[in-house]
């Protein structure tokens, strides 16, 4: 059984459809990646995955149960965690007070978690006093995906996690995604990025105007001469 | 000149403690409140009707607390009087901003109806209390003479050491509290608040209730200083704007410096003009920020 399952997803934002019928499998402890050219739907997927669009059709499942119709403050307690592309940090709130914010769910003591999500990224450590939205792109990325952490998720769905860094930025950060990865998390990227999450993953889906267009692991895609095309240049 | 910068203070105290709820109230649903003067206004009646009907009623009654003008049952009416006028505030969200939320109308049309909202306040205290105005404190004490020249009545450092007690209780509630901490990061970000799992809906409850309260607080305060009457607390409303514009709006910690900088910038006009024109200073101070600094002096959420 896949950890996620999404199957025959419709849906859209008003009365526009965007996704005409989109599915897609993740196996657990996998990184799969979503790929596709912009207005592809790959954002609004993940939108209606973790409920913050309504499904018009089609189902989400989540560890072998119906999450299709919840409300997002009920998925994230399901352990799935979503770091949108922009906006995904509390800019007045300190670094530290994020993280807090990020295990506002968690009645237990947190400070454990706190403690390895600082060892992930030793430089939110040393800027725990720090207001979020000082930092820089690579820094506050850090912070979304800390806070997403907070709650030991089983699953995590990012939204262009490389947007807007530098290259080597990017590398640090795919570098600790799989560092995470190996601890367990599965995680669901969307990116524009293609070839750098293609490298990073086990499976990879491409998404055309809405609808499913290839699947197949990371290396296939990356071969692929239609792929080539479409994105990576070749 | 240092005589009504004290008083200043005393009514930049009061002025504040409207801001910080209004500012607050700002932070989460988005829209500027225009019944929060009414909801001072009502937090006064309720004090008055506390402490000159129900607790005489209740065959409580007592004496003033030497210096002060008034006794311990106008300490008791804060309690009743703020929880009142924090629930109305709740009930007004419940009745009328919830359902145009749920429409997902601009904030502007939020804004309008909560000037309706204010209008039914202030008729029903029409109604109820009729337009005289009303007294919470019955003889004036002599001045204590304060450093540098200031002289104070006994009630206003009264009213200037619960409004900042308040004040601070706040500030260490937003600062120190897991529900603090999640207000404020609601205000910053309200869609990442609700990824997050924090309970927006209930979150805004509480912030209407808190907003409420203090906003009765100020009201009674204002009532201790002056007198009571149904114009009271709209006749602060541009000030309050006017602070919370000042300190950043949305910025809890901004609108302590433009609560107190309005009181005193509106007390020392008089000395050169009529205490009249204190509401078109007001006005001033808010067209000279939004020309010269619209993002306030330490900048919104």
């Amino acid at each position: 059984m896949s950890l996620l399952e999404v199957g025959g997803v419709v849906s859209g934002y008003g009365e526009m459809e965007i996704l005409h019928d989109v599915s897609i499998q993740v196996e657990k402890g996998d990184i799969v990646s979503l790929i596709g050219p912009n207005g592809a739907g790959k954002s609004t997927l993940m939108k209606t995955i973790f409920g913050l669009l309504r499904a018009w059709k089609g189902y989400v499942r989540f560890a072998g149960e119906e999450i299709t119709h919840l409300q997002p403050e009920q998925i994230v307690r399901r352990g799935l965690c979503y770091v949108p592309q922009v906006d995904n940090i509390f800019p007045s709130l300190t670094v530290r007070e994020n993280m807090e914010m990020g295990a506002f769910i968690r009645d237990d003591n947190y400070q454990l978690r706190m403690d390895e999500i600082y060892e992930l990224f030793p430089d939110l450590k040393d800027r725990r006093g720090t207001r979020a939205g000082k930092l820089s792109g690579g820094m506050r990325q850090m912070v979304a995906l800390g806070r997403a952490l907070m709650l030991d998720p089983q699953m995590m769905l990012l939204d262009e996690p490389s947007a807007g860094l530098a290259p080597l930025v990017v590398e640090l950060i795919f570098e600790r995604i799989r560092a995470i990865n190996r601890e367990g998390v599965t995680f669901l990227i969307v990116e524009q990025n293609a070839l750098k999450v293609l490298e990073n993953s086990d499976q990879g889906y491409v998404l055309v105007e809405g609808r499913n267009r290839l699947n197949g692991t990371g290396r296939e895609l990356l071969e692929d001469k239609q792929i080539g095309e479409l994105f990576l240049g070749r | 000149m240092a005589e009504l910068v004290g008083y200043g203070f005393v009514l930049g105290s009061i002025i504040t403690l409207g801001a910080v709820g209004l500012t607050l109230i700002y932070g989460i649903v988005n829209f500027g409140n225009f019944s929060h003067g009414d909801l001072m206004t009502l937090g006064a009646y309720l004090a008055l009707l506390l402490t000159a009907r129900i607790f005489p009623a209740l065959g409580i009654s007592d004496r003033p607390l030497s210096p002060l003008s008034f006794g311990w049952v106008m300490l008791l009416s804060f309690i009743p009087a703020m929880a009142v006028t924090g629930l109305v505030a709740l009930v007004a969200d419940r009745l009328v901003y919830r359902p145009l939320r749920r429409l997902e109308v601009k904030p502007v049309f939020l804004a309008i109806s909560s000037l309706a909202v204010a209008l039914v306040l202030r008729s029903l205290v029409y109604i109820l209390w009729g337009p005289d105005y009303h007294f919470l404190i019955h003889g004036l004490r002599p001045m204590l003479r304060l450093p540098l020249g200031v002289k104070l009545r006994p009630d206003q450092v009264f009213i200037i050491i619960i409004a900042w007690a308040m004040v601070a209780g706040l500030y260490l509630f937003l600062q120190r509290t897991k529900i603090g901490k999640a207000l404020r990061a609601m205000a910053d970000n309200p869609n990442l608040a609700r990824i997050t799992g924090i309970p927006t809906e209930r979150m805004t409850i509480l912030v209407w209730f808190i907003g409420g309260s203090m906003a009765a607080a100020g009201g009674i305060l204002l009532g201790i200083d002056s007198q009571v009457r149904p114009t009271m607390g709209w006749a602060l409303l541009l000030p309050l704007f006017a602070a919370i514009v000042l300190g950043g709006i949305g910025n809890p910690y901004g609108a302590l410096v433009g609560g107190l900088v309005l009181g005193i910038v509106q007390q020392a006009s008089t000395m050169w003009l009529l205490p009249s024109y204190k509401p078109a200073v007001a006005f001033l101070v808010l067209i000279l920020i939004l020309m010269f600094r619209p993002q306030g002096i330490f900048g919104g959420t």
